[in-house]
């Protein structure tokens, strides 16, 4: 009986996943009878709401992979460096002050970060010389980059103590520093945790929503200039979502569509970092 | 000699080693202070703008389009209310599951084993995609419109498999001496649950369930979807229409007129505050206790 009741609240997770699969698969489907899925996934032009319809998914799909590029580029050395801080330097009273401070940066709310972005970012990277538009993919990845530093501190830091001390030890009888210490034994040794923790990392960038939606503009553009506006898909969907479509429109269905693309491809970047991980997992005793 | 003129390459070697090692730590240091840097920027930025806009009149006046006058009284109330409804789902579905899965579930059974990869991969699904759901099955697909409710239940689902996750640890900490020592007094399994286990892992349920709070009054893309993008000016209820504070924020950042911009940070504050003291509770709560077993 008790047991029953508490399967059922275990059933609310089951469910929640069958129902994100048929929210957004079953209209997906239905956008692809009108529009061809060769189309959709080889067009180059992104504008379904104008008098002339084009479904081409690909300048979504670069402007979201133009953010995530600056995004990994800021979050992935410095949350490794900090990882490797925290892990091998910082003495365990430091440690227990930074790591839930760094936290902190992972609880700021999106749109607090995207206020930032658009208000503060993007004038100073005027003013510091560079031509970027009000909207630009720079400001955005570069916060969003921010954003996600504890995500990759905190799994690489906690991959990294998980190596066994002994190694450590080994390689100091061997005359070793700290810095060939923690480079080629700590590092390499937790290399499967740390691969896992960019990539969750790169996976949060590409589903994020409000950074983008404020800073990054909502203009198709295929191009990987970060001066420019682009659109991502989290944005368009969010921009989309919020005005009135009319339901079962063409319009409405490409939400779902769009929605079923960024699943996709988290659901792929998610399982290349469970294979890493697995191919690469050091097992100690 | 030999000796000698072999110590020569290798003190050099060493002292360049001796440097290495100090612009190394440097530059993690550097990668750390880069994240708190950033931090200090942002609370510093959104305080000199908005500071000046914190007053009884953000707090207790509707929207308008006249920023003088114009507060977020109607978007703090809804926060507050999701807030609460939040919590009154998430906690008993979340402890529900977490208890079945590490008290009743057998391990060896395949339903049971995808049940949990089901939850880690739920824990990586972007925000925004749970907002379609709610757009499809709560707001068109059952008819609940857009509705505090329906927002309320999004944000569940959001956050579940974090307190799912975070209970589990709990109750994985409680020690098995204790669970035994009870059976052997002749407790049932629910007793041995409900009146041991529970009660020792209740900090770090709170602890989760507080952070997984934090984490869903900051939430806006899901609530944009779900249509809280509207102009309310009267208080929300369960089944009418609603905004949030942070996608009231949303709002007057997108706005081109500056004061609505100074708006935006006023109620960045009051946000921020609600979620910096919710952390800080958590993280006293872990520490006041944590118990060493």
């Amino acid at each position: 009986m008790v047991k029953a009741l508490l399967g059922l609240c275990a059933l609310v997770s089951v469910a929640t996943t069958l129902g994100i699969v048929v929210a957004l698969f079953l209209p997906a489907f239905e956008f692809f009878r009108e529009v061809s899925l060769r189309d959709y996934l080889t067009g180059t032009e992104w504008a379904p709401l104008f008098l002339q319809k084009s479904f081409g998914v690909i300048p979504l799909i670069v402007g979201t992979l133009s953010v995530t590029i600056w995004a990994s580029l800021i979050a992935i050395p410095l949350g490794l460096g900090a990882a490797i801080f925290l892990s091998e330097y910082a003495r365990p009273r430091l440690r227990a002050t930074l790591k839930p401070a760094l936290e902190l940066l992972a609880g700021i709310p999106t749109v607090v970060y995207g206020y930032f972005a658009l208000t503060w970012v993007t004038p100073h990277l005027e003013s510091a010389g560079l031509d970027v538009g009000v909207f630009n993919a720079l400001s955005a990845g570069l916060v969003m980059g921010v954003m996600i530093i504890p995500t990759v501190a905190s799994l690489s830091e906690d991959a990294m103590s998980a190596v066994p001390r002994d190694l450590r030890y080994g390689a100091y009888a061997l005359g070793s520093s700290k810095l060939q210490v923690s480079t080629r034994i700590v590092v390499p040794a937790a290399v499967s945790g740390i691969v896992a923790a960019f990539v969750l990392g790169i996976s949060r960038a590409i589903g994020e929503t409000m950074i983008v939606l404020l800073a990054a503009g909502q203009q198709p553009n295929l191009s990987f200039d970060p001066r420019e506006a682009v659109e991502t898909m989290s944005a368009f969907i969010a921009a989309t979502g919020a005005g009135d479509v009319p339901t079962g429109s063409v319009e409405y269905k490409t939400i779902f569509a769009v929605g079923a693309t960024l699943f996709v491809m988290t659901l792929i970047v998610n399982a290349v970092s469970i294979r890493l991980v697995g191919k690469y997992r050091e097992v100690y005793e | 000699m030999s000796i000698a003129a072999a110590n020569v390459p290798l003190q050099s070697g060493r002292k360049r080693g001796v440097w290495r090692g100090r612009i190394f730590v440097a530059l993690l240091v550097l990668s750390l202070l880069v994240g708190f840097v950033a931090l200090g920027t942002l609370f510093f930025d959104v305080l000199s703008k908005g500071v000046a806009y914190v007053d009884p009149v953000l707090l207790t006046n509707s929207p308008s389009s006249d920023p003088a006058v114009a507060g977020a009284r109607p978007a703090l109330l809804a926060t507050l209310y999701l807030g609460i409804l939040l919590i009154l789902f998430t906690v008993p579905i979340g402890v529900g599951t977490a208890i079945y899965l590490e008290e009743y579930a057998n391990r060896d059974r395949w339903y049971n084993r995808l049940l949990e990869l089901n939850i880690q991969n739920l824990a990586a699904v972007p925000s925004i995609v749970y907002g379609i759901l709610g757009l499809a099955f709560l707001v068109r697909g059952l008819g609940l419109g857009r509705v505090l409710l329906a927002g309320a239940l999004i944000l569940t689902l959001l956050v579940l498999p974090t307190v799912i996750i975070a209970a589990r640890e709990a109750i994985r900490a409680v020690p098995s001496s204790i669970r035994e020592g009870a059976y052997a007094l002749g407790a049932t399994q629910w007793q041995v649950v409900w009146r041991q286990v529970l009660p020792a892992a209740i900090p770090g349920i709170a602890t989760g369930s507080i952070l997984a709070l934090a984490r869903a009054i900051g939430e806006t893309a899901p609530l944009i979807l779900i249509g809280a993008l509207t102009f309310i000016s009267f208080n929300p209820t369960a089944m009418g229409p609603f905004t949030a504070l942070p996608v009231q924020i949303y709002n007057w950042t997108k706005l081109p007129d500056p004061e609505f911009k100074a708006l935006a940070a006023a109620a960045i504050i009051v946000l921020l505050i609600m979620v910096l003291l919710l952390n800080a509770g958590a993280i006293w709560l872990r520490n006041r206790y944590q118990k060493r077993w």
